[in-house]
């Protein structure tokens, strides 16, 4: 074998769709297709669709990893899968359709590089669309491919996957995502989901797979502005490594290089970078997300929450942060109520100030009447925190423009906070 | 590919990095968990890498069956003096003596179970509040859903319909007095990405790994080496074998597989052509179909 996984690179990617849009079939297509079920794996679910009575193997048995989601025939949380072609590795968060819905969209789309949204091309735009759109685009993924599933069952009709990219064209101009692609397949079938669809000529875009293989993704992550958090200072206190003082991390936006000016926040002091070390040897340059240890030229007193940045490329110093809130605690979000808060390495208490309005994840509309936030529902904030957070917006940067909220009484996540 | 992009090791590496490194920074006891097998292997290098030039901040621990192989024990000590890291050694021999245990009887009896009360006894003894380890989400269905960062109630145990949500890397490690954690930053690993991470980083590895000859017989379709804490029925016939390992548990439960590799690029093309998963070999998984998620509810790692 040629040493070809050297130069591959990683996708993450989410797959959204409504209950019968054939989710499962896909990521089980996809996983066949690219050989990485094994011959165990799909002995086992064989044998649980024949002792259940099923005509076809149910690739979502792959995936239900639980017994009560066996039992059920649901899926309760998000389970993560993995396959590789010689170009890329590839990371599926599969979240489920129905229960706990927005919670789980949104941990899996957290990660995501790029979002597959499955439509049914018999019914078109749905309001679970719009939804797993809207999210896909609040958490700022990237790449969003909509495949129009089940074209067999349409007679593999031009006409109609034509009307359906029109409507969504129309619907997806709204969101924030740049980058809109997409595709007609047959999950069930197989036609451009690895292979070229021979029932469907007329189509000349790429199919699924080499999408997801060549899509760009080295811009994904910001290489402008230069944001290290750092998380721990290393110092070895040993004779070889007397007055070593690193300070460890993983690089959140920009290229920071030896001999860089610098400037630590909170404090404002400025130094230059002395080096950048790895245990493999000093490193002239890191980026966005290597995970690196710095030393400084000067003596100033660092510890983890601080952050290393460029004196002409600040992020904002701030205790008021706007903020949408996804709410995923079991008792609604208080307004004057206060919560623990984790923001890059950093960790403070904030008081939510006030709660401006919630947001209609289906049509996208904005109640200022309604402030129930339940779980599951999706908010614009303004909060208060204890002590200065250093912040960019999410659409910046999803590293330093995210946080997340915690239950001081039961230690529960209970939101997640994309900056405005 | 853009000078500014990360090779899909490279990638997998620093989040695993960043993760053992909240570890350390969220904990005040932390403990990795070693067998001596290659994902314990690959978590202690990345734990070396995390802290360079310093020092491994945390021990490491060994759960023993004391059902080992031999290659296995000589390995690990090897790279402890190597490496100067800390054991600690929690025995279910000694679980079993004190009448916390009891050992499992017939053919197929296994102390693979039996390591759940010795490590919440061992976490228990020691004060530890996270125990990091080698899981990977690849390996089973049951920990396709895990979390990197697990909380695990005062009895040690999982509640998997009940996790806390995991946003972007920021990981909530907040839990109250007698709880703990149990952390696994190769989550995102699969048993290729080992093979091809252990070749390029040139990690040392046990011997068993390899293809070597060794006395073995047939069971329910796996080939089991021949040990002293394997009773054979009359029906199995022990005879040398050319095997290797590809994972190093209890050997009372782990299966070998033919093979001729013996080098990691052979390995990494074996592996890049079988249709079996690596825990095929495994008699402790195929109990049930939920049998994972039961040992993992129950606080097994």
């Amino acid at each position: 074998m040629e040493k070809s996984y050297l130069n591959m690179d990683l996708l993450r990617f989410t797959t959204a769709g409504s209950v019968d849009d054939g989710k499962s079939t896909l990521i089980g297509r996809l996983l066949y297709d690219s050989k990485s079920i094994f011959e165990d794996q799909m002995e086992a679910i064989q044998q649980v669709s024949d002792r259940k009575g099923e005509e076809h193997v149910n690739l979502a048995l792959l995936t239900d990893g639980l017994r009560d989601e066996r039992e059920q025939g649901i899926t309760i949380d998000v389970a993560y899968r993995y396959f590789a072609t010689p170009q890329r590795k590839f990371i599926i968060a599969d979240t489920p359709g129905h229960i706990q819905y927005t919670r789980n969209m949104v941990t899996g789309a957290s990660t995501a590089n790029l979002a597959i949204i499955l439509i049914d091309a018999r019914h078109g735009i749905v309001e679970q669309t719009k939804r797993h759109s809207f999210i896909a685009s609040l958490l700022g993924i990237p790449h969003i491919v909509y495949c129009i599933n089940k074209m067999d069952l349409v007679g593999y009709s031009q006409e109609v996957y034509d009307e359906v990219v029109n409507d969504l064209e129309a619907f997806s101009a709204k969101l924030e995502t740049k980058d809109v692609r997409f595709i007609p397949i047959s999950a069930l079938m197989g036609d451009n989901v690895v292979h070229r669809s021979e029932n469907m000529d007329w189509f000349e875009g790429a199919t699924l797979m080499h999408t997801l293989e060549t899509v760009h993704i080295a811009s994904d992550h910001n290489h402008i502005d230069c944001r290290f958090p750092v998380q721990n200072v290393i110092r070895p206190q040993t004779t070889e490594h007397h007055d070593y003082r690193g300070y460890a991390g993983r690089i959140a936006g920009g290229v920071f290089k030896k001999g860089d000016e610098i400037m630590v926040l909170p404090s404002g002091f400025t130094s230059k970078i002395k080096s950048i070390d790895t245990f493999d040897g000093e490193i002239d340059e890191a980026f966005a997300p290597m995970s690196v240890t710095m030393t400084l030229e000067d003596d100033i007193d660092i510890s983890r929450g601080d952050m290393i940045v460029r004196e002409n490329n600040k992020p904002e110093v701030s205790q008021d942060i706007e903020a949408m809130i996804c709410w995923m605690g079991d008792s609604p979000l208080k307004e004057k109520g206060k919560y623990a808060l984790k923001h890059t390495s950093k960790d403070v208490r904030c008081m939510v100030k006030e709660i401006k309005y919630k947001v209609d994840i289906n049509t996208l509309h904005r109640n200022e009447a309604d402030k129930v936030i339940a779980s599951n529902d999706i908010a614009r904030v303004t909060l208060r925190t204890t002590s200065p957070l250093f912040i960019d917006q999410y659409s910046r940067n999803r590293n330093t423009g995210s946080l997340i909220l915690i239950d001081e009484a039961t230690n529960n996540t209970v939101g997640a906070g994309m900056i405005i | 590919m853009g000078s500014y992009n990360l090779t899909h090791l490279k990638e997998l590496e620093s989040e695993a990095i960043f993760v053992i490194r909240e570890v350390v920074a969220q904990f005040e006891n932390p403990v990795l968990l070693f067998s001596g097998g290659k994902d314990s292997i690959v978590c202690y290098h990345l734990a070396r890498k995390a802290f360079y030039p310093a020092k491994v901040p945390f021990p490491l621990m060994h759960v023993d069956t004391g059902h080992n192989f031999p290659e296995t024990i000589q390995f690990r000590d090897k790279l402890i003096e190597e490496t100067g890291a800390r054991l600690i050694v929690g025995s279910v021999q000694q679980s079993i003596d004190e009448g916390k245990s009891t050992e499992e009887k017939g053919v197929n009896a296994s102390r693979n179970k039996l390591q759940t009360v010795t490590l919440l006894d061992a976490i228990e003894n020691n004060k530890f509040d996270c125990a990091m380890g080698g899981a990977r989400r690849d390996e089973e269905k049951a920990r396709a859903k895990e979390r990197f960062f697990s909380h695990r109630d005062d009895f040690g145990q999982w509640d998997p319909k009940n996790q806390r949500p995991e946003l972007w890397n920021t990981f909530n490690g907040k839990k109250n007095m007698g709880e703990h954690f149990r952390v696994f930053p190769i989550s995102n690993w699969t048993e290729m990405d080992i093979w091809q991470y252990i070749l390029a980083e040139k990690i040392d590895i046990p011997s068993i790994y390899f293809s070597h000859t060794r006395d073995c017989f047939v069971r329910d379709g796996v080939i089991m080496g021949k040990t002293d804490f394997v009773e054979t029925k009359d029906t199995e016939e022990v005879q040398p074998m050319v095997v290797r390992f590809r994972t190093i548990g209890d050997a009372t439960c782990t299966g070998a597989v033919a093979s001729t590799a013996a080098t990691l690029e052979e390995i990494i093309e074996e592996v890049a052509s079988t249709r079996v998963t690596e825990r095929g070999g495994r008699s402790d998984d195929k109990r049930s179909e939920a049998a994972m998620e039961d040992r993992k509810k129950e606080g097994y790692f």
